[in-house]
């Protein structure tokens, strides 16, 4: 039986972990002698109640959408894809070579390349880790996160010497063509009388990370893929014992893996800076992994774990703009956070199983024999 | 003066979760007897000894040994009791000594050559007294089965254990290693010594306790004397119910030949070669059974016929070859060739554990275009065709929804066989059709298996149980270090002539 309903596990467990790590930063605000409750205002003022702050919040919730869902479709591989910077990385590289070289007559069609091309670059990136994974028995985690710095020593080297325009002094390409420019939610939602996210980045792709969580959840629970993926990742003997073949199944899922990790590019590269710069992922990749971690690797708490981390970005940046809450702060904040949710996950759960245990069994298991020995 | 018992427990109950492991259990074992505990898979009988040890904390109920109240809050603690323990898996060093490993967690001191010095003498006269005789300075990986379990009684008797359980003890031994075990715990008892013997073995207990326990849902059900009870009344108790202890079934009438196999070599990942040169043969309508000691060459046969491990040799389906390695070897391949299979550990092969039953019910033919429906899995008819199987195959709860774990360990077999069995498959490999499950369940699964034989399909069975490959085998082939020692007539032997073959002495020399 299970221990507990799948309500508290999904709703309960995470929220328990979100209060705790909100009374921790509680406690470090007081102890530089800020006062908690005008931060925590501050941030919901500065995320949530303006539509600016909205487009801010939703701008890097679609990146953590992406990195959630491509370490998500790993994990029920079993497998844990560090490496969604690298691969995010070199998805930029495919969105700013589609979109430089390839004369586009209208964004929509620059969009759908552009989503291939991340995707691809993305996934080749995860390629290799998975080929030697698979054949070799290299260990996922340590050639990812090796290849992050790969991925980042290639960009730096590809835009210093390759793409950066005659002239420039910054490592970065040449801005794209006005035709590529995506619609940003200022463009489509604000009206001559009320305008609405004005100057934020969120734009058109936070559609495409949706439909991305969407197609996962398809691909995890409703495909035949997605049977086999799962199965190899709770078990790899009995995947063996079916003829599913390990080799395909961690080349395949870490394709697919990278490609959402790549096309994160097309909301930063594409949707915001409109050309590629170094250092675009800011650290997106690993936050993917905080978001899969507490969204239970199910789209849905992806979905919602991303908006969560939205806020926490949005809401920081805004507390390093009007206090004098230093900006590292912000990080310890974001930091424990993560920690409460992914890293110290079992630290609520088990106290919580063990309530709704005692809950189930108090009301029928008194019986006469207990009472006797009472 | 009356003497005190070894071991009194009053009143022990155990839950964990919603699950009562143990409901107000009393039990007394007087000093110097065989007491047996036998019971179903889940009825509790690790749980309780397990309390008894240290490892678990009982949630009431008190301990006496030798007439004292005493707590036992963990294993160090039993042991300086005078309690002993002998797992069903060693908890042995496996580079370790003989030597080494008895005084692991015993030594005197910094320095280890005088621990180890005077262990070798205790050692000595150890092994006179009881016939324990082991190589002191062997390494333990070394060592067979039954040496390796030596050395964990020895392990407990240097602790001064008075008391000594055993886990299961002859489940891993061949039929003369547990002869021989049986010797040494009679001599034991002849010490004075208090023995406590788990098992699930109807036979192990008439032939060497003084008094046996039942156990059936975490309660005791009955204490009886050994010499005033019957395998029939025991097994009643256990499950509750009248059962049937042998299957009833027709002589076979076999067929052509449906598998062949001939001069099968297998290496495993170390290069160590378990399969040297198999040949054999089933027909269809008839039960080939192959008995032998585990690990000696049974599950690497399974894991061949079954695709998942390359093999060289010649394995004809139907009279059509088999690919052996390479990409037409593996478990779809064999599948579409018409080869059904009830792997030896369902939980690590057969089933995803936390897959739905459902899911499970096709799992390994997954692919079959009749779940499918466009680029989606047809889950509706999935669940349609398994609610089917668990009803036909009386899997109990007859929930299709509740994740394979959540159901016992015969109704997990029971899943796996509707699957394979259903598929109709002119071959059906099954390796320990019922390890781990309950008695009820094993007329069921006999009858199903013979029920199949009976509509014309060839059955391959592999069972470490004699009993089992007894009652439903029409022919018995004995394995022995990769090899078949020979094939037998069931009718024309007995356990004695397949034990010794099971332990590598050939026919014409045990005849």
């Amino acid at each position: 039986m299970d221990k507990m309903p799948a309500w508290a596990d999904a709703v309960l467990v995470p929220l328990i972990s979100l209060l705790l790590a909100a009374f921790l930063s509680a406690l470090v605000i007081l102890a530089i002698g800020e006062s908690p409750v005008e931060a925590f205002s501050l941030m919901v003022e500065g995320a949530l109640m303006r539509s600016s702050g909205w487009g801010y919040t939703l701008y890097y919730a679609t990146n953590f959408m992406f990195t959630g869902l491509a370490v998500s479709v790993a994990f029920h591989a079993r497998m844990f894809n560090i490496g969604g910077e690298g691969q995010a990385m070199l998805g930029g590289l495919g969105v700013a070579l589609v979109c430089l070289y390839i004369p586009w007559p209208h964004w929509s069609l620059a969009l759908m390349a552009a989503s291939v091309g991340a995707a691809t670059f993305g996934a080749l990136w995860a390629l290799i880790p998975a080929y030697l994974q698979a054949k070799r028995g290299s260990h996922i985690v340590i050639t990812t996160i090796m290849f992050n710095f790969i991925a980042a020593a290639l960009l730096n080297y590809i835009l210093v010497n390759l793409l950066r325009p005659m002239g420039a002094m910054d490592p970065a390409t040449a801005r794209f063509p006005e035709a590529v420019t995506l619609p940003t939610f200022q463009d489509m939602f604000s009206t001559a009388a009320e305008p609405m996210f004005r100057g934020a980045p969120a734009n058109v792709s936070f559609f495409i990370a949706v439909l991305a969580c969407v197609a996962v959840w398809l691909l995890i629970w409703r495909t035949r893929l997605g049977y086999e993926i799962r199965a190899f990742g709770h078990s790899d003997t009995a995947a063996r014992y079916a003829g599913i073949s390990p080799v395909k199944i961690t080349v395949v899922a870490m394709l697919i893996s990278g490609g959402l990790a790549g096309m994160m590019a097309i909301n930063v590269t594409m949707g915001e800076a409109e050309r590629l710069i170094m250092n675009a992922t800011e650290g997106a990749g690993f936050i993917g992994i905080a978001v899969a971690l507490m969204g239970r690797s199910h789209p849905l708490g992806v979905f919602l774990a991303a908006i969560l981390f939205g806020f926490l970005y949005q809401g920081g940046a805004e507390l390093a703009l009007w206090t004098n809450i230093p900006r590292e702060l912000i990080v310890v904040i974001q930091a424990l956070v993560i920690l409460f949710t992914g890293a110290l996950d079992n630290m609520v759960r088990m106290p919580l199983e063990r309530v709704f245990l005692a809950l189930r069994r108090s009301p029928k298991t008194t019986s006469p024999v207990q009472k006797a020995a009472e | 003066m009356s003497t005190a018992p070894a071991i009194e427990l009053k009143g022990i109950s155990k839950a964990f979760g919603p699950v009562q492991a143990n409901k107000d259990i009393s039990i007394c074992v007087m000093p110097g007897t065989i007491h047996g505990i036998i019971g179903e898979n889940g009825a509790g009988k690790s749980t309780l000894m397990s309390i008894l040890y240290g490892f678990y904390k009982a949630d009431s109920g008190d301990i006496f040994i030798s007439g004292k109240k005493t707590e036992i809050p963990d294993s160090q603690a039993a042991i300086s009791v005078g309690i002993g323990m002998v797992f069903q898996h060693f908890k042995l060093v496996q580079n370790f000594t003989v030597l080494e490993n008895i005084i692991l967690g015993a030594e005197e001191g910094r320095l280890l050559r005088p621990s180890l010095s005077k262990a070798r003498g205790v050692l000595k006269s150890l092994a006179e007294e009881y016939e324990l005789s082991v190589d002191p300075d062997a390494l333990v990986e070394n060592l067979s089965v039954g040496h390796q379990q030596r050395v964990e009684i020895l392990k407990a008797l240097y602790r001064q254990a008075e008391i000594l359980i055993l886990d299961e003890p002859t489940g891993v031994l061949t039929p003369a290693e547990a002869d021989h075990l049986f010797r040494i715990l009679e001599g034991l008892r002849a010490q004075g010594k208090t023995i406590v013997l788990i098992t699930h073995k109807l036979r192990e207990i008439m032939e060497i306790t003084d008094t046996v326990s039942v156990m059936r849902r975490g309660e005791m059900t009955a204490t009886v004397r050994t010499s005033e009870t019957s395998p029939d009344k025991l097994a009643e108790l256990m499950v509750g119910r009248k059962v049937l202890l042998r299957v009833d079934k027709k002589p076979a009438t076999p067929g052509a030949n449906v598998l062949e196999i001939e001069n099968l070599h297998e290496f495993g990942e170390n290069g160590v070669e378990r399969l040297k040169g198999v040949s054999l043969n089933v027909r269809a309508g008839e039960i080939l059974g192959i008995a032998g000691v585990a690990g000696n060459g049974q599950s690497e046969l399974l894991e061949v016929l079954g695709g998942y491990a390359d093999a060289t040799g010649t394995v004809r389906m139907n009279g059509v070859p088999l690919d052996l390695a390479g990409r037409n070897s593996n478990g779809q391949s064999r599948r579409a060739r018409g080869i059904g299979h009830v792997p030896e550990d369902r939980q690590h092969e057969g089933l995803i554990m936390d897959y739905a039953a459902w899911e499970n019910a096709v799992f390994g033919y997954h692919r079959d275009p009749a779940w499918q429906s466009g680029i989606l899995m047809n889950n509706a008819a999935i669940r349609a065709d398994a609610s089917g199987k668990m009803d036909r195959f009386d899997v109990r709860p007859p929930n299709p929804k509740l994740a394979a774990r959540n159901f016992s360990g015969g109704n997990q077999q029971k899943i796996v066989l509707a699957r394979e069995i259903e598929r109709n498959p002119d071959l059906l490999l099954i390796g320990q059709p019922t390890r781990g499950v309950d008695i009820g369940a094993i007329e069921f699964i006999h009858q199903q298996i013979i029920a199949l034989r009976d509509a014309g399909k060839a059955i391959l069975l592999v069972s470490v149980e004699l009993d089992e490959i007894f009652a439903l085998s029409d022919r018995i082939a004995v394995m022995f270090d990769g090899h078949i020692m020979g094939f037998r007539d069931p009718s024309e032997t007995n356990e004695r002539e397949l034990g010794l073959m099971m332990a590598g002495i050939t026919g014409e020399a045990a005849a």
